[in-house]
């Protein structure tokens, strides 16, 4: 790959490998046309630009563009990390633009993983201090510029939307006109930042940089790659998991005009089409025959049965306070009760996609990669081709929830293979909604049993759990975040209490099966918070107390206030007086504190979720707006989760869902009202994309208990041949 | 197979397979990648354009069914009703990943250039076929009602 002299002298002080971003959607076509996808955004305007870190980039023509390490994918970072660098620089919102960031973990590394990647509503947190001080940095060096150029002691200079001023001698220039002598000044090692009480941005809401292009289809995403020559891959993949191939016939296949090749690889059949129509019609017409002896042959009926079973036992000890079996033998009441929740799928709004264009010993990947130090380097091997040789543009993704962040890498891998089977050239590869549906990399099937124990005045004494679940860490990269064997991802949420209760404990029974499973959104959270909070709310019931007041007397004030502030926060806004029809639950998750009241009604026997109230503490809010929006967003993904969604194996191990008219989403009409409230906080900002989701299917769960006196026991609550 | 239809005020003509999906005729021959692909089976309007002003799920129309129509994608809306779902799908913030933002674009701006002032129920009606995942909906219902006031002048 060539890289321009004028690309040089930009990359210059960034210590960078290759700065690429096709992803500033308003250049990204001209870019892809180019060719040269290493022409980013500000690839132009690189003559003169200033690039004072490896995150920021100021043009001559004022614009000053975030390289974002997180990929976009909703959640909002193009946005939240812009406004950080915005704060510090005492830019105006309007110069402000986003791209992504190479996959480069030198420089880009979520400082909470160590390797570049999203995910655990990290976001915010690992990049608020980074991102404030490169931007501080790029002010420090402007001012300094500024300074040599009036020839005024840069102390006396001010900044403010954009231009930098001397009152004295009424002298001031843009930051576009200072970029070229700014990138002449030493950054400074470490700059200072602001104080939270001068903040001119941060708390306040401003339009997301992204919106215009992502309401005019300009965004572009991964899907809307296209290269020279391009072939779009299919892959006929096994019918059950842990099948494989046994033999092929490709002949009526090769006979469709486009489909130009057919070939088998470990993952299964690659099928490959002049278009998406030739790959999609040459894909139906290939017939394969499988070995399913070492196949997942159980029902989901059979798991859910085997995984009761175990939920009965203790499981391997997760944490233990005081003497839970003798508090249960004392009790006065004892209640038990068993949660099954389902698998579910993510099922992203644009189905899992990349484009790999191989050319004379090296690459370039274009995908919404969610942990791009893992794909880049599974890539990497899987082409025999050393990481350096590899260009990996983060995509903006059309939604992914966990789907796209793979410990095994398994979709780039994937890719990878397909790409290396055609040769030279570019290959899309393209999953169809049946293929997310069937592929796997579920929230795992789960089985709670609580019992809980009550004295004769009511207080809880007791309180045993057992989880029963598959583990998502064991087997991958992640697995070095497991201590003792413990997958912290199977009880998160059920460990820690914010509840008084003597007597506690947590087991988990791991269950094995051929089923990749996943992350999703909200992980363990997705299910403990509910088992939690529903059966809380069922003891409180059983004791004569007030779903609020209960939960909040059995809250130590201080290493609970924030739960308790949100809880309070959140009755208050609903009125809360223990209205029928309506519950509540609080949960803390990734950092942030959320509480939620929903109100339910009963349409001829199906709950429909009329109202949520949500009160949030994600400490300093920098987006008000974001972090309503992603609160909207994780109560409309739970209220799906609660009410419709199941992902379900029939007898012999066949995935019974293929596409959203069998797997059945939340549509509009379905969707509560909102009202979120953020509580004011100093504390540093802590993660939104999840956390607004696990206290919505207790809530929900709550209230119909409420309203009609039956508790679900299974999710979702509406059957699935009902939904 | 060549098939003639308008697009976007311009007439194109493309010798495909006669059963190909419109959707992959506008994408991978036209290049008008602002269509998206989200089921292809007509259950979650992410590429929905429109022909001869309504609604149509390029999913599933085969582009032999268009010859001689006209259809409008999300580059080629220019309406005073797109104008203002565009305007106030921007004003606030509706897109998440923006994913199926096209074609709620697409159907909200049909749903108000044949009635200019819906009600919740109408808003519930006219876009229940198209999902989001990132669930805008609150927003997208709010948005309609602002490009709806837009209108109204
Ligand atoms: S892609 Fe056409 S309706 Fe989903
Ligand atoms: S904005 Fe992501 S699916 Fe609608």
């Amino acid at each position: 790959m060539t890289i321009h002299t004028n690309r040089r002298a930009f990359l210059k002080g960034t210590g960078a490998g290759l700065v690429v971003g096709v992803m500033l959607p308003q250049a990204a076509r001209a870019a892809q046309k180019s060719g040269a996808s290493a022409a980013l955004a500000t690839g132009e305007a690189a003559e003169g630009a200033f690039a004072p870190n490896a995150f920021v980039r100021i043009a001559p023509d004022d614009t000053v563009t975030v390289l974002v390490k997180h990929i976009e994918f909703g959640q909002g970072p193009y946005t939240g990390l812009s406004t950080l660098v915005a704060e510090e620089l005492d830019a105006d919102w309007g110069q402000m633009r986003a791209t992504s960031a190479p996959s480069n973990p030198a420089l880009y590394a979520n400082t909470a993983f160590g390797i570049q990647g999203t995910g655990g509503s990290t976001a915010m947190p690992n990049s608020y201090m980074q991102m404030r001080k490169a931007g501080a940095a790029a002010r420090a060096m402007l001012v300094s510029a500024a300074a040599d150029r009036f020839g005024v002691p840069a102390t006396e200079i001010t900044v403010a939307k954009g231009v930098v001023s001397h009152e004295g001698s009424g002298q001031s220039a843009t930051f576009g006109e200072l970029a070229e002598a700014a990138a002449e000044v030493e950054p400074p090692v470490d700059p200072p930042v602001k104080d939270a009480k001068d903040f001119a941005l941060i708390g306040t809401d401003r339009p997301k940089v992204d919106s215009r292009a992502k309401s005019t289809g300009e965004a572009q995403f991964t899907l809307d790659v296209y290269r020279d020559d391009m072939l779009t891959a299919m892959v006929v993949r096994p019918p059950k998991f842990g099948a494989t191939l046994k033999s092929h016939d490709a002949g009526a296949a090769l006979k469709i005009p486009g489909v130009v090749k057919v070939a088998a690889i470990p993952q299964g059949i690659a099928v490959y089409g002049e278009n998406t129509y030739a790959a999609l019609k040459g894909r139906a017409a290939v017939t394969a025959e499988w070995d399913e002896s070492g196949a997942e042959t159980r029902s989901s009926e059979q798991m859910m049965a085997e995984w009761t079973e175990a939920a009965h036992g203790a499981g391997k000890e997760v944490s233990s306070t005081g003497d839970t079996a003798a508090a249960l033998a004392e009790a006065e009441t004892v209640h038990e009760v068993v949660q099954q929740f389902p698998f579910l799928a993510h099922t992203p709004m644009e189905p899992l996609d990349a484009v790999i264009e191989l050319r004379e010993g090296e690459a370039e990947v274009w995908m919404g990669s969610q942990l791009q130090t893992v794909d880049h380097g599974a890539i990497a091997g899987t082409l025999g081709l050393p990481n350096d040789k590899i260009t990996l543009n983060t995509m903006l993704a059309g939604g992914s929830f966990g789907r796209r962040a793979t410990g095994d890498s398994h979709f780039a891998v994937e890719a990878a293979t397909v790409a290396k089977e055609r040769g030279q050239g570019a290959t899309k590869l393209l999953w169809t909604r049946e293929d997310d549906l069937r592929g796997g990399y579920y929230r795992p099937l789960t089985v709670h049993r609580l019992r809980g124990g009550l004295d004769a005045d009511g207080n809880i004494t007791a309180w045993d759990h057992t989880i029963a679940t598959q583990s998502i860490m064991a087997g991958t990269p992640f697995e070095a975040m497991m201590t003792d064997g413990l997958d912290p991802t199977a009880f998160e949420g059920a460990k820690v209490l914010p509840y008084a209760v003597p007597n506690h404990r947590v087991g988990w029974a791991r269950m094995e099966s051929a089923i990749p499973v996943l992350w999703w959104r909200s992980v363990g959270h997705t299910h403990t918070a509910h088992a939690v909070e529903t059966f809380m709310d069922e003891l409180l019931e059983k004791a004569g107390r007030d779903a609020v007041e209960g939960r909040l007397a059995l809250m130590d004030d201080e290493t609970f206030a924030r739960e308790a502030g949100v809880l309070r926060r959140v009755a208050d806004m609903a009125d809360w007086s223990g209205q029928k029809g309506y519950g509540v639950a609080v949960h803390k998750s990734f950092d942030s504190y959320v509480a939620q009241i929903a109100e339910v009604e009963d349409r001829d026997g199906t709950p429909h979720i009329a109202r949520v109230w949500c009160a949030v503490d994600c400490g300093v809010a920098v987006n008000p707006n974001v972090i309503k929006a992603q609160m909207e967003g994780g109560i409309g993904y739970g209220a799906s989760a609660v009410l419709f969604d199941a992902l379900t194996l029939g007898e012999g191990g066949h995935v019974q869902q293929e596409n959203w008219d069998t797997y059945r989403m939340l549509r509009i009409h379905e969707m509560p009202d909102v009202q979120v409230s953020i509580v004011e906080s100093d504390e540093s900002p802590t993660g939104v994309g999840e956390p607004g989701l696990p206290p919505l299917s207790p809530a929900v769960a709550n209230a119909w208990r409420s309203l009609t006196g039956r508790t679900p026991r299974r999710l979702p609550m509406v059957p699935v041949d009902q939904a | 197979m060549a098939i003639s239809f308008t697009v976007n005020g311009e007439d194109r003509q493309v010798d495909v397979d006669p059963d190909t999906p419109l959707l992959w005729v506008l994408r991978d021959e036209l290049r008008l990648t602002g269509t998206k692909f989200g089921c292809g089976i007509a259950q979650c309007g992410a590429c929905t354009v429109h022909m001869n002003g309504m609604t149509l799920r390029s999913c599933v129309t085969p582009v032999s069914s268009v010859d001689g129509s006209e259809v409008t994608t999300i580059e080629g809306l220019d309406s005073p009703a797109a104008k203002a779902v565009q305007d106030a799908w921007v004003g606030i913030d509706v897109p998440q990943c923006g994913y199926c933002q096209s074609g709620q674009v697409m159907s909200a701006t049909a749903l108000l250039e044949e009635n200019p002032a819906p009600t919740d129920e109408e808003i519930d009606e006219a876009m229940a076929g198209n999902i989001c995942r990132c669930a805008t909906y609150v927003r997208i219902r709010q948005a309609i009602h602002d490009a709806a006031k837009t209108l109204e002048g």
